[in-house]
């Protein structure tokens, strides 16, 4: 079965992508959809079916084929199922067919392709090849698939991103995407080979189980002697910084947008840009025992969330709106983490999945509605013009901005997803920093996200028409087939936080039976001192932190993997009552601000972007990270490129080495002038005198010995 | 069939003798039989090679197939195949076949092409199979003259320029390589192969103009046999004639020179470099893997700004070649498998390159980068094969270039950090480089009127892609298929010399005491 759900998007992929002449576009489409909903519907056996306690360390394994075998290295083409697998197999094919099915009608009509251009077949061959791709990466039992699959996705995503190869900013934004992930996955390379060299294989239960040996090891580095797991775990992460888009390489994200939207929900919102996500979770039993690099990395992360949502509140392209949001989402999870509640970063990577996938095609329906206009200046009052779809985007909204109510719990908290989830990560962040960088700039990042989206919302769908009258009369709803792929997926906006929290957040034993990690009650731990101040509020919150409980399998032992003095997610229950509220009210604050600015006084944003220019400026530009690479990076490349083409291939060496062989040219030229065959002669003469020189010392010292 | 690899060598030099004595005329029926009489001879030439690699045990590190006769002046014939050489064999004969079809359309001479191409498949062939020093010699060299005419006959219109620099370069280097051939001889008293690389070569340091020589006789052997082979690799800073032969070259000249005839200093590392001066191979090993750190990212920047296709991909391929010498100096099982086996992927992949540039050359008689854009709106089948084989150019997992790039990386990563991260920051730049071209020549919307009637791919053309393709997927998927049939013999080199290191280090510290 899982080979099924694996191969099942390749079939499809192919059938489609070579098949098409043969029986005809539409069938071919169907074909790469209904392969396509074969593998979500078995992802979806298989993660409810899925028992952890059933296999030993919590998975199971199906080789596949050998693949690379050289000397003690050795790889196969494996199926590793496990929880985590479980977990990313249903975001991936779910949202991956629901995004099929709805391109049938966003993909309908295209005006960068002239009539009779057969694009779509070749639009839904990538989709399927990019979901195969992903499940190669997720399905990896060892390091290097898993690269297969990190790279594979990057080839998928640069072909998708340029789909439009006649437009130029398209061409230019699938190569930055690949080149800037390539910087990411040269980090992810070096972490692989370090691991080799150390535990001498790349297979994960292989490095799992060296890990607790490699405690306090070092090694060599370039120029200095490091702790081999922060090393590698810094070296990996890079990797993930990569693909996940996190903050200095995050400048191939927005960018990206210029795919066709069904491709932004998909790749860019749901599943690739996670990867990073799940590559830092796959790695728990190493990321925890290197605290250097997992600090760096809830540093980075909640950087990334802050610096993201400052972007995204200024940006007028609808789609770029919800390209950072997903950036500052992404830090969030890697702050989650970082912190070692793996299981948290995973509920928050689910519920994303479900709320962003939705607004990225609730857009897409926007822009099927408006004619392909982007600019949310140019939209207004759309809410009568496509009622359902303005309805599906109020549900993504309300779930990313984390609507909900605070402190009623019914065996769950109530709320939508993203109230559920990004709660969990930000009192995981008070718990996990007690209350330092990571908690205020996540909470920061919720007032802006809460504002940026509501920004959305209005500029959209309230107010009056701006921009083409005639679009605007024209403006229609999406057809039902695009529709329906929203009503799923806004189920899971609305309720896959309150269904899961349980298996996610909850308390240790149930996280850890869901994740087939060994649990035990906790020794006492709350007379440490640091966590008296969290007690006061134990009381106050229930049966479900009545027994403390922590996860204690040994590295491998299990899906994900907690050292024995990582407590973080049983403190996050117990964190005091105003940092349960603290999101709740940025939201709120949010809220009122955008609602202030545009349905108010919706003169005020030019007022104040006039008044704050720089700073208005600065942030509508992105921080001129595009300008600063351009300007340190791509500029000196190419300089130092033709520097040394031309003063060092050129001058230096053909003038330098050959100067003298320069003076001999002529000469022969001459020759051949002369004669054609006059200098193959000459040649053929110096070899055989060579050869006589060779014998005739061999004849007369022959005897050397 | 105690005689098959000497009759897989000189297979295709018959079928050029036939061309010669029987073939008469130059009409377009005399062309067309030349050719046929040509794609015959390499389809047998690699249908006898499968007998070959059917007959190899892997196992067996030792020479198989040996073939030894007396032969003039009381010097050896003598043949043999190993795990280091069966795969440059198959490689040769089975790109051959695809070069006779590439040049299909070629009209000008069109016997004596054919014939320089079978009488370089032999010489090639014989380079990779002989196992005589002088045999070895002969062979390596006189593959420089049908290269060489192929080059300044048929080549473009710099052509006289490019094969004097190609044929100086790499003489020049051959010069060196001979003496030491002389001295080899003059110490062992033997040409044979396998007692040389049994065979140890003096390591006493000694004084040559008030230099001292670490590792003596070896490193001098060692410095003149590198003075060939780098030359042929190319390794940088000797690279600059390998862009020039390629620009000028025909499509097929450069499909050869990229895919066999760089192998040849590759493998020249192999089979003489490490197992015969081990302890010069160890002294001036650092040396070579900095050369090769160098070559990666200097070559991969220069690519950058090329505006000549085939410029760009052979300075791309002195890259690539950079990962191989690094892989073979790292010296182990990792960096040495990577090597071969990149090397056997390069022959696919920057073989299909330089014929996807000469499928639209045919048609434009350009290699402008900036003459193209927007094929892809004409040329959809083109469209695919080249986005494929760049891809695997720049080392896509699942593609065979991923598995050499990755295995040498791997064991340089064990013997220098520093080097690695160099070497490693060339897939982001090969990226850079590969995509770039391809996006200026593929992408975009077509709106050069010269490019308004430009076809797609023939079915000739599609048919010679159509093994590379199939190899260079299977190969990426599948690796064993090389892996383990190199494997053992990697091992045993390496084991052998460890061993002769070993040996050397406990003999200089028991003369120290």
């Amino acid at each position: 079965m899982e080979t099924i759900i694996l191969f099942a998007p390749l079939v499809g992929a192919l059938l489609c992508g070579f098949g098409w002449k043969f029986i005809g576009e539409k069938a071919a489409q169907w074909t790469a959809t209904s392969m396509l909903f074969l593998s979500a519907i078995l992802s979806w056996v298989v993660f409810l079916t899925f028992d952890a306690s059933a296999h030993v360390n919590g998975s199971y394994t199906v080789n596949l084929l050998r693949w690379i075998e050289s000397g003690t290295l050795s790889t196969d083409w494996a199926i590793k199922m496990d929880r985590l697998t479980a977990i990313m197999l249903i975001v991936i094919t779910t949202v991956s067919a629901l995004v099929h099915l709805y391109s049938f009608g966003y993909m309908a009509h295209d005006e960068n392709f002239k009539e009779g251009e057969s694009y779509r077949p070749r639009f839904f061959a990538y989709l399927s090849f990019f979901t195969f791709a992903m499940l190669m990466l997720v399905t990896a039992d060892n390091l290097v698939q898993m690269f297969f699959g990190w790279e594979g996705v990057g080839v998928a995503s640069y072909l998708l991103i340029g789909f439009y190869y006649k437009k130029p900013t398209a061409n230019a934004a699938a190569i930055k995407a690949f080149v800037v992930n390539r910087v990411g996955d040269f980090g992810f390379a070096l972490g692989i080979f370090a691991l080799y060299l150390v535990t001498d294989s790349i297979k994960f239960d292989d490095i799992f189980a060296a890990i607790p040996d490699l405690q306090d090891h070092t090694i060599t580095f370039m120029w200095r002697e490091w702790n081999t797991l922060n090393l590698i775990a810094f070296l990996l992460f890079i990797g993930a910084m990569g693909k996940s888009a996190q903050l200095f390489l995050h400048t191939w994200l927005p960018d990206a947008m210029e795919g066709p939207t069904p491709v932004s929900a998909l790749i860019h919102a749901a599943t690739m840009v996670t990867a990073g996500v799940f590559l830092v979770c796959r790695m728990s039993p190493l990321m925890e025992y290197a605290p250097t690099a997992t600090s760096f990395i809830v540093f980075l992360g909640a950087t990334t969330a802050f610096f993201a949502a400052t972007v995204g509140l200024v940006q007028n392209d609808i789609k770029r709106v919800i390209a950072y949001s997903t950036c500052s989402q992404l830090g969030y999870m890697f702050v989650a983490a970082g912190l070692g509640v793996y299981s948290v970063a995973m509920f928050h990577l689910l519920t994303h999945a479900f709320f962003k996938a939705m607004l990225f095609l609730g857009a897409g329906s926007v822009i099927h509605a408006m004619h392909h206009e982007q600019d949310m200046r140019n939209y207004g009052g759309l809410r009568h013009k496509i009622p359902k779809t303005f309805w599906m985007m109020m549900i993504g909204t309300l779930a990313i901005t984390g609507v909900g109510i605070p402190l009623l719990y019914v065996g769950f908290p109530v709320g939508f997803a993203g109230f559920v989830s990004k709660d969990a990560i930000i009192e995981s962040a008070y718990a996990g920093t007690n209350g330092g960088y990571a908690f205020w700039m996540l909470v920061v990042a919720a007032l802006m996200t809460s504002f940026y989206s509501w920004r959305l919302m209005f500029l959209t769908f309230y107010g009056t028409p701006r921009g083409d009258a005639h679009t605007h009369d024209h403006a229609h709803e999406s057809p039902t087939i695009m529709l329906v792929p929203l009503y799923v997926l806004a189920l899971g906006a609305i309720f896959s936080g309150m269904v899961w929290y349980g298996s996610f957040f909850s308390s240790n034993d149930k996280v850890g039976k869901f994740f087939g990690v060994p649990y035990a009650e906790a020794s006492e731990h709350s007379g440490e001192g640091d966590h008296s101040a969290a007690d006061d509020h134990a009381a106050e919150e229930g049966d479900h932190t009545k027994a403390h409980y922590n996860l204690v399998g040994a590295p491998g032992e299990g899906a994900i993997h907690n050292s024995p003095d990582n407590h973080v997610l049983n403190d996050a229950h117990e964190v005091p009552v105003w940092v349960k509220l603290a999101p709740f009210f940025a939201m709120l604050a949010g809220l009122g601000l955008a609602y202030q600015m545009y349905i108010r006084r919706p003169d005020w944003p030019a007022k104040l972007a006039a008044q704050q220019a720089p700073l208005y400026q600065f942030l509508l530009n992105k921080w001129y990270f595009d300008e600063i690479y351009n300007f340190i990076f791509i500029k000196p490349a190419l300089a130092l490129g033709r520097l040394l083409w031309k003063r060092g291939d050129t001058d230096t060496i053909d003038g330098g080495i050959n100067g003298i062989a320069m003076g001999i040219i002529p000469f022969f030229t001459r020759l051949a002038g002369r004669a054609q065959s006059g200098y193959i002669f000459s040649y053929v003469f110096a070899m055989v005198l060579g050869i006589a020189v060779l014998l005739t010392w061999m004849t007369l010292f022959g005897g050397a010995n | 069939m105690g005689n098959i690899l000497s009759l897989t060598t000189f297979l295709p030099l018959l079928g050029a003798v036939i061309l010669a004595l029987f073939l008469r005329g130059d009409d377009a029926d005399a062309q067309r039989n030349a050719k046929w009489v040509a794609l015959v001879t390499t389809v047998v030439t690699f249908i006898c090679s499968l007998f070959i690699l059917t007959n190899f045990d892997p196992n067996n590190t030792g020479f198989q197939m040996v073939e030894s006769r007396d032969w003039l002046l009381g010097l050896q014939y003598k043949m043999g195949v190993d795990g280091i050489s069966i795969l440059f064999v198959m490689l040769t004969t089975f790109l051959m076949p695809l070069v006779i079809a590439a040049c299909w359309t070629v009209e000008t001479r069109v016997k004596e092409y054919m014939i320089a191409f079978l009488v370089l498949e032999t010489l090639m062939l014989g380079v990779f199979l002989a196992l005589d020093l002088v045999l070895f010699y002969l062979f390596f060299e006189a593959g420089l003259i049908p290269m060489f005419l192929i080059i300044g006959i048929w080549g473009g219109k710099n052509r006289i320029y490019a094969s004097f620099k190609f044929f100086l370069y790499t003489f020049l280097g051959s010069v060196l390589m001979l003496v030491a051939m002389v001295a080899m001889f003059a110490d062992a008293g033997t040409t044979d192969i396998p007692t040389l690389m049994t065979h140890t070569f003096g390591t006493e340091n000694f004084n040559v103009l008030g230099v001292q020589i670490v590792g003596g006789m070896q490193t001098l052997l060692w410095l003149a046999f590198f003075a060939s082979f780098a030359v042929k690799m190319p390794m940088w800073p000797v690279h600059t004639w390998l862009p020039d032969a390629h620009v000028q070259a025909p499509t097929a000249g450069s499909v050869v020179l990229a895919a066999i005839l760089l192998k040849m200093g590759g493998y020249g590392f192999l089979r003489f470099s490490l197992p015969m001066f081990p302890v010069g191979s160890e002294v001036m090993g650092p040396l070579v893997l900095w050369l090769s750190a160098i070559a990666i990212v200097y070559t991969s920047l220069v690519a950058l700004v090329q505006d000549d296709m085939k410029k760009l991909i052979a300075y791309s391929s002195v890259a690539h070649m950079g990962y191989v010498t690094m892989g073979i100096f790292a010296v182990n099982q990792q960096g040495i498998d990577g090597a071969i086996f990149q090397m056997i992927s390069h022959g696919f992949i920057s073989g299909a390159l330089f014929l996807c540039v000469g499928v639209i050359y045919d048609r434009m008689h350009t290699r402008e980068i900036d003459a193209y854009g927007g094929l892809v709106n004409r040329m959809p089948a083109y469209a695919l094969i080249f986005m494929f084989f760049t891809m695997a150019n720049v080392g896509l997992p699942g593609t065979s270039g991923f598995v050499g790039e990755f295995l040498t990386l791997m064991g340089i990563f064990q013997v220098n950090t520093w080097i690695a991260v160099f070497a490693t920051s060339g897939v982001i730049l090969s990226a850079a480089y590969a995509l770039w071209l391809y996006r200026r020549v593929v992408m975009g919307d077509l709106i050069k009127e010269s490019l308004k009637t430009i076809s797609d791919m023939t079915t000739r053309e599609r048919a010679i892609f159509a093994p590379l393709v199939v190899m260079t997927l299977l190969l990426g998927v599948y690796p064993a298929l090389v892996l383990d049939i190199i494997g053992p013999s990697v091992a045993a080199l390496v084991d052998n010399y460890d061993t002769a290191l070993a040996t050397f280090e406990a003999a200089t510290q028991f003369a120290s005491n």
